[in-house]
């Protein structure tokens, strides 16, 4: 029984990591009807940015924030450069552009902070927390906290502020918010620049535990991935109990079922979301999307 | 004689004096190229032609690579069986995938094969038992037969021409008729299309089929030629090559694959030489500012060209 309950907890605090950059898909999906695939590139590269601030003598929490407010501005830009010539081409094109992202990402990071693994401090204390029988370790307490400060935020924004009301307009029905004087494409670029932030904060939560790299965001991608699915890509709430149950899924599979264990970890993802779009397409708490034809 | 023929004319014989010219590794270079398009036509038809994205392609290839593998490695089969037995096994599995492909609009297929590329690798090394594992399986190049004055390459470099000269001739029958024109239509208007009386599901299916068996084929054929197979060289930047040579060369379009291939191939020798990450930087540059500037690719940009110059003037 500790085993099993130490196995869930684990399991909720790696959900955390897959929770985080779920949000991150959630908030461009939400905004734009598009799919990031290099969100988990955007990510790695803006810790890249956190390391160099932090290796050159930066405090974290200044770093920290920092990191968040230039991810931001990197988000904007690729929005406005990148994403707004294609803003109606086919989805396709879309799907094509975010892949040329990813690889560029992947290379450019790559090119400048080469391949070779480089920790990255976490900024909560290493003594782990027992209680009872179950042993957590401190950043995994913060980093779930810190995903679920991260949701309040976006719930908020997207309930009580104005902007959120117009973002969640320009994307459900960009015609007549254009009508009702909303910018449509301020409110997307304003999308990308705030889901980038939000994988910022993924980047720094996760680097502690996978060790920095260019490749780190690869496999929690498909995670992420798979979480956004099973909750819904247009809920944020769904999404973080998405990656807390396909983190607690992973850790119990990976202990219990002898014939999988470790190495088809990805293969599970990628069941989770075949068999999430096959039967319920819309995920545990999205909207089904009507279309008129 | 119209152009286009002329074109093929005179791209068959530069591919049937290759051989004599080159030095055995530029040749085999080429028998890359010709594997590529044969996978890329394949790619072309899904994704191009039926509109449906897949981004897992890499997946096929090595389907049809490990089939070829094994059955040379552990039955002795002969190479020439293994290329229509890896086409065929990629049509069922492809067939199979289809069908809750089906059920997937666009970016949700774009996900699932996504993930279906990454995951690859991973089952490869988990059947270590036939795969090999990360080890992979060794493989000896086949000698020319009948004691032909051919070296291995230039042999297989034949063998390699010849089968893409039945895939496209297969593709173009294909597509030119009244199958291609269902899968266009499904592409462009799938509720107008279905009113028209087209099988949506069936066709769909179908084509996720004929796509992969392509790739399998292509798949087999690599296995062959570099005598090696192993799980990380199916990993998800292959898939992405494929997807990225398809756009380059040409989404819908039958010579779009030779050009794409030649892409795959060759742009990245040279973009080693500036940096080890560049070909890919470079990959994903020429992938966005394709999307922007020549979504046909280069074989739309190719028949814009063509039409401007032979145009009646006035």
């Amino acid at each position: 029984m500790d085993i099993f309950l130490q196995q869930v907890v684990s399991g909720i605090a790696t959900g955390g990591i897959y929770a985080s950059l779920a949000l991150a898909l959630v908030m461009i999906y939400q905004a734009t009807d598009v799919v990031n695939f290099a969100q988990g590139e955007m990510a790695m590269f803006s810790t890249y940015l956190a390391w160099s601030m932090l290796n050159a003598g930066v405090p974290y929490w200044v770093t920290f924030f920092a990191t968040v407010a230039l991810a931001f501005l990197l988000g904007l830009v690729i929005e406005r450069l990148v994403i707004r010539p294609v803003e109606s081409a086919p989805i396709l094109s879309i799907v094509i552009v975010t892949l040329g992202l990813l690889v560029i990402h992947n290379s450019i990071a790559g090119w400048i902070w080469s391949y070779i693994q480089k920790p990255f401090p976490s900024p909560f204390p290493s003594r782990p927390v027992h209680m009872g029988p179950i042993i957590v370790g401190a950043h995994d307490i913060g980093e779930i906290s810190v995903t679920l400060i991260v949701l309040l935020l976006l719930f908020a924004f997207f309930r009580y502020t104005p902007v959120g009301l117009a973002m969640r307009a320009a994307a459900h029905n960009p015609v007549s918010s254009r009508l009702s004087g909303i910018r449509v494409s301020r409110m997307l670029m304003l999308g990308w620049g705030l889901a980038a932030a939000f994988g910022a904060v993924a980047g720094m939560m996760v680097a502690p535990i996978v060790t920095l790299e260019p490749n780190m965001m690869g496999g929690i991608q498909i995670y992420a991935f798979a979480a956004a699915t099973l909750g819904g890509f247009t809920s944020p709430g769904g999404a973080v109990l998405g990656g807390i149950i396909v983190g607690v899924a992973e850790n119990l599979v990976g202990t219990y079922v002898r014939f999988i264990g470790t190495e088809l970890k990805l293969t599970v993802a990628l069941a989770i979301i075949i068999i999430v779009l096959l039967v319920r397409p819309r995920g545990l708490f999205g909207r089904a999307v009507v279309r008129r034809v | 004689m119209s152009a286009p023929t002329i074109a093929v004319l005179v791209a068959a014989v530069i591919a049937l004096v290759l051989p004599f010219m080159l030095s055995n590794f530029r040749l085999f270079q080429f028998t890359q190229v010709f594997i590529y398009a044969i996978a890329l036509l394949g790619l072309n038809m899904l994704t191009g032609f039926n509109g449906q994205i897949s981004l897992g392609h890499g997946a096929f290839f090595a389907v049809g690579a490990y089939t070829g593998a094994i059955m040379m490695d552990r039955w002795n089969v002969p190479y020439g069986w293994t290329i229509p037995v890896g086409g065929l096994l990629c049509l069922i599995v492809g067939f199979l995938f289809g069908i809750p492909a089906l059920r997937l609009e666009g970016l949700y297929l774009a996900l699932a094969t996504f993930a279906l590329a990454l995951a690859v690798p991973q089952i490869l090394k988990y059947f270590e038992h036939w795969t090999g594992g990360s080890q992979g399986i060794v493989l000896t190049k086949p000698a020319a037969p009948f004691g032909l004055p051919l070296s291995e390459d230039q042999w297989f470099y034949f063998v390699t021409l010849v089968v893409l000269f039945v895939m496209f001739v297969l593709a173009r029958n294909l597509l030119s008729g009244r199958i291609g024109r269902a899968l266009v239509a499904i592409r462009d208007n799938p509720l107008a299309a279905e009113a028209m009386g087209v099988n949506k599901a069936l066709y769909k299916s179908l084509t996720f089929g004929v796509s992969a068996a392509y790739t399998g084929v292509a798949g087999a054929l690599s296995a062959v030629a570099i005598a090696f197979v192993a799980p990380d060289s199916f990993n998800i930047l292959l898939s992405i090559s494929l997807l990225t040579g398809s756009v380059i060369g040409g989404l819908a379009s039958i010579s779009g694959a030779i050009y794409g291939a030649l892409f795959i191939q060759f742009v990245p020798n040279w973009a080693q030489d500036i940096s080890k990450a560049a070909p890919w930087a470079i990959f994903g540059l020429f992938l966005i500012v394709f999307m922007y500037v020549m979504p046909y690719g280069i074989a739309g940009a190719l028949r814009l060209v063509w039409n401007r110059l032979t145009r009646p003037q006035g």
